[in-house]
């Protein structure tokens, strides 16, 4: 049923082949299925947690998924693991699947989940007081396009995404206009494009995330995310509206369709285990997205230097 | 009323106004009004319907559903595990060509299974392709399709692409086998006929996005699910090409088969079936085309393959990775289109070349063979990685270096357009009450089809305003209208052109054909680089992919014009460009038309994917309601834009009709 480039399965079929798995009883012998995206992070995550399941002897199976469409196979049991999901953009597609009971969440994976406005370094000239968000007030005509003169354009994520943009725009009263893209690849093109150009532009960057490391820039210092401030109209500079502050950052939850706990207890375990930093993951992703190294190496590499922790994982 | 008698009025009486005229002026007036006046003057309720007056049809789709999946019994077995057992069987025939192509024989399942047999080698599915190629059409077509799955091999994109072929060579022929049956149970049974039709045309128009997750719960996650996908999408045309092919046999072969006294059976199965092939294998060749159009789909719900390649790579900006992989996608539907239009064309000559079976010995000797070298000769089994190509690089600074020094013009001209065009347009149709819209609409179907059209093409329209989709639905219109538009003016020129010159149509078919196959998302990933998300970006990416059929009509229509006609225009000492205007082009017109038609439809297909670049429109609203995995918003957008599509179908077939009726009437009267 997978779909792997045939390397790599040739690849996991040596490793068969030559680590025979330890038994372990309890273990069902049945492919524990982990769902692969459509970013690199994500693949990284998955990967390194099915090497990581594989070395504890358990028989494991990548399926590609969407990132929201997968919860419809999490809940039936027909894909068992999801390596991130996103507090920021997942809470609640996940919430609704937890509350069936039928998909479980295994903690968070220790990366923390940062969106924020975001802008390329070469900014600071043309618009001088950023990173502080009170400089866009000054300078949102730099940032305007016919459709949106004379305010500013702001590339926003994905609807989907939600945020809170509009909101925050009038409670700020920042002078810009927000744009939605419709995917994210349609949001690292346009940054792509103007960063070639050092053209302006200001827009919705996510990390961990191969952008901020491969274009310099910065976030928009925006007053900090509290609670309060997305409730309480009464809370932060503007006494009348709500969301007058930056966006919250959130844990990547790791998640897993309920039957795992009884039909897989090691890997339950191991899952509930995973752990891995911002940093880490930055550097992995970039040595893959930026490096051109082959995600299995990477993987590999990381396996390597990293046996004393991902052993704790499992128990050995 | 008659067509002929109103067109005979209108000639008898010059004099007197048409009071057709007088009433599309009056509506014509009264959007002007509409659009000058604004929002102070037109109630609310008018622009969108309050919601407690709305059908609440959505969740009405979503409790269904919810039922169907959790409770729905019949007695024995319940209705998902009815559906889990289809996708089971289904899935047999897709174990058995991944084992054949991309995977190998495997012992057990996951990362503990075991190989037992390599799959195919390379070389060896290279040669069946050429053998198969040579067979049908000779050695220019053994060279054409090998050619096309060495390029796949030397790119490096083998893998993938033996994974999508497995899936496309289960899913072309279970989809071919469905449409030929409910084809000819369509011929057979009137009444079965009256209920397809409607559901054929849903099944083309609805956005796959919008039944995408009912399937996922269904059918359960993976690519069998996206193989259904890819059925539901793909069979229509087969379908109605059966029954017009049975339709059209003629009537001399039925009656003989009556004398030689067939039962009802052998009549379809042994004279009639054969006597359709031809056109039965051009609805065949559409169901190829039309799965590989859903490899990216398909990719998302866990096909794998050169669609989750083509996804991958572009969200990383590999724009060049991207590129290769859906060129490759375009290479494997070359192959099959052009093997399976040879298979149709050369079956006489085929006979001629001499025994089928020494033919078929000899290729299971040579796959034989590679296949035993290929199990000590890696490179046989395996290309060698060493050995790929990639122009990825070249293509990725082609891209940065037209966007570093060409950003400048191309923002020139969009913002021209933007302002002078695009944007005036969606104010005028955003302004727009639905009283008046479908009044209009009634009033064009009343007119071009009569009373039924009217109440169809009015009741459609209704459909959306009660179910709240008003906007929407009107910034579809939009975005589609302009990528007609466009689409129209310059595929009826380049089709006309072409249709004039053969030469010029060798060139411009594989660009179409191109066009059609390539995944949108590869250029529509460069285009948001050169003209940022938005309405333009949306357009252009619709305008393209609408090109094709308004090119092929067009240059079909032109050369199926009648050489006696032109040589008549000759003769009579017309130049070259009054033979043009006087006789090639009224008489293409009729099939021009249907080539708009089908230019809209392929426009309103790709709303969905045009949501991807950032439109508000109600592809926007199927791909939320995909992400949040609401069934019922979905599938209510979905019909939406079914419902669009539709009226804009019957209306623009009723002015076909109705054209030619009148040129044939005016060739009567001459």
């Amino acid at each position: 049923m997978v779909q792997l480039p045939v390397k790599a399965t040739l690849a996991a079929l040596a490793l068969a082949f030559v680590v025979p798995p330890p038994a372990l009883a309890e273990d069902s012998k049945d492919p524990i299925k982990l769902t692969l995206h459509d970013w690199t992070g994500q693949l990284v995550s998955a990967h390194i947690m099915g090497e990581v399941l594989k070395k504890a002897g358990l028989n494991i199976e990548y399926v590609q998924a969407d990132y929201l469409a997968q919860f419809a196979g999490l809940k039936t049991g027909d894909v068992h693991v999801a390596m991130e999901i996103w507090a920021t953009t997942g809470k609640e597609a996940l919430d609704e699947a937890t509350a069936t009971k039928q998909v479980e969440n295994l903690g968070e994976t220790g990366m923390l989940a940062i969106e924020e406005w975001w802008f390329p370094e070469y900014m600071k000239e043309q618009c001088p007081g950023l990173p502080d968000w009170k400089a866009l007030k000054g300078c949102a005509e730099k940032f305007s396009v016919p459709e949106t003169a004379p305010k500013g354009r702001y590339l926003g994520g994905p609807v989907t995404w939600g945020g809170f943009d509009e909101e925050r725009v009038a409670a700020l009263d920042l002078p810009f206009e927000v744009v939605h893209a419709g995917t994210d690849a349609a949001l690292f093109a346009e940054l792509e494009s103007a960063y070639q150009r050092k053209a302006p532009i200001v827009l919705w960057i996510y990390a961990p995330h191969w952008a901020p490391i491969k274009y310099k820039g910065e976030w928009v210092a925006f007053p900090p995310y509290e609670p309060a401030c997305y409730t309480d109209p009464a809370w932060g500079i503007n006494k009348e509206k709500t969301h007058d502050c930056g966006k919250p950052r959130g844990p990547i939850w790791k998640v897993a369709w309920s039957g795992v706990k009884d039909k897989w207890p090691t890997a339950y375990t191991a899952i509930k285990g995973f752990n891995i930093t911002n940093e880490e993951m930055g550097k992995l992703v970039g040595a893959v997205d930026l490096d051109g190294k082959k995600l299995e190496d990477v993987v590999d590499g990381w396996m390597k230097e990293n046996e004393g922790r991902w052993k704790k994982w499992i128990g050995g | 009323m008659s067509v002929a008698a109103v067109n005979s009025k209108a000639v008898d009486i010059p004099a007197r106004v048409n009071p057709t005229s007088v009433a599309m002026a009056v509506f014509a007036a009264l959007a002007l009004l509409a659009f000058a006046t604004g929002d102070s003057v037109i109630p609310a309720w008018m622009r969108e319907l309050p919601r407690s007056w709305q059908l609440g049809l959505d969740s009405g789709i979503s409790s269904l559903m919810k039922w169907l999946v959790e409770q729905a019994n019949f007695g024995l077995f319940t209705f998902k595990e009815m559906t889990r057992a289809i996708a089971a069987v289904l899935n047999v025939p897709l174990e058995v060509a991944t084992a054949f192509l991309s995977r190998g024989l495997q012992e057990g399942r996951g990362s503990a299974a075991v190989q037992l047999a390599p799959p195919l080698p390379w070389v060896a599915v290279v040669g069946i392709v050429a053998a198969l190629g040579y067979r049908f059409g000779g050695p220019r077509l053994a060279l054409v399709a090998g050619g096309c799955f060495l390029y796949l091999a030397v790119f490096g994109q083998w893998a993938s692409a033996m994974t999508t072929l497995s899936s496309i060579v289960v899913a072309a022929p279970i989809g071919i086998a469905a449409g030929l049956v409910c084809g000819v149970a369509g011929y057979r049974m009137p009444l079965f006929r009256r209920i397809m039709t409607p559901v054929l045309d849903l099944m083309q128009t609805v956005p796959t996005f919008a039944y995408l997750i009912p399937i996922l719960f269904l059918f359960g996650f993976g690519p069998v699910a996206a193989m259904i996908a890819t059925i539901i999408y793909a069979a229509p045309p087969m379908v109605r090409v059966t029954m017009a092919a049975l339709s059209a046999v003629p009537r001399e072969i039925v009656e003989y088969g009556t004398m030689a006294g067939t039962t009802p059976r052998q009549m379809i199965l042994n004279v009639m079936l054969p006597a359709a092939r031809p056109q039965l294998l051009v609805g065949v060749n559409q169901v190829i085309m039309l799965s590989l159009n859903m490899v990216i789909i398909a990719s998302m719900i866990g096909a794998g393959g050169l669609g989750f390649d083509v996804l991958t790579s572009l969200r990383r900006l590999d724009i060049g990775r991207g590129l290769e992989a859906g060129v490759a996608i375009v290479v494997l539907a070359v192959a099959l289109d052009r093997l399976s239009q040879a298979y149709a064309e050369g079956a006489r000559r085929r006979e001629a070349q001499g025994d089928g079976r020494t033919f078929l010995l000899a290729l299971a000797a040579f796959v034989a063979v590679t296949y035993f070298v290929g199990l000590f000769l890696p490179f046989v089994a395996t290309y060698p990685e060493a050995f790929t190509l990639s122009t990825a690089p070249w293509w990725s600074e082609a891209v940065r270096w037209i966007t570093v020094n060409f950003f400048d013009f191309f923002d020139a001209i969009k913002t021209f357009l933007l302002l002078n065009l695009l944007l005036p347009v969606k104010r005028f149709m955003l302004a727009q009450p639905w009283p008046l819209v479908v009044a209009a609409l009634a009033f064009v179907g009343w007119r071009l089809g009569g009373v039924r059209l009217a109440a169809l093409v009015a009741g459609l329209a209704l459909f959306i305003v009660l179910n709240g989709l008003w906007e929407f639905s009107m910034v579809s219109v939009y975005l589609c209208a302009i990528g007609v538009l466009f689409a129209a003016m310059i595929g009826i020129a380049v089709g006309i052109y072409a249709g004039l010159n053969p030469r010029a149509w060798r060139i411009v078919e594989p660009v179409i054909d191109t066009l059609q196959t390539l995944p949108s998302f590869v250029y529509l990933i460069p285009a948001v680089m050169l003209f940022k998300v938005g309405d333009f970006t949306a357009i252009l990416a619709i305008t393209l992919y609408a090109l094709a059929p308004a090119v092929r009509f067009s240059a079909h229509g032109i050369q199926q014009v009648p050489e006696m006609l032109v040589e008549a225009g000759t003769s009579m000492g017309c130049t070259r460009r009054q033979i043009l205007q006087r006789i090639q082009l009224p008489v293409a017109l009729p099939t021009i038309l249907l080539g708009v038609n089908q230019t809209v439809m392929l426009a309103l297909s790709m709303l969905v994917i045009t949501a991807l670049v950032g439109t508000r429109d109600l592809g926007q609203q199927v791909y939320i309601a995909l992400t949040k995995a609401d069934t019922g918003k979905g599938l209510v957008a979905g019909l939406c834009v079914a419902a669009i599509a539709i009226i804009a179908d019957r209306l623009i077939q009723a002015a076909a009709n109705r054209l030619a009726a009148q040129r044939s009437g005016a060739s009567h009267a001459a």
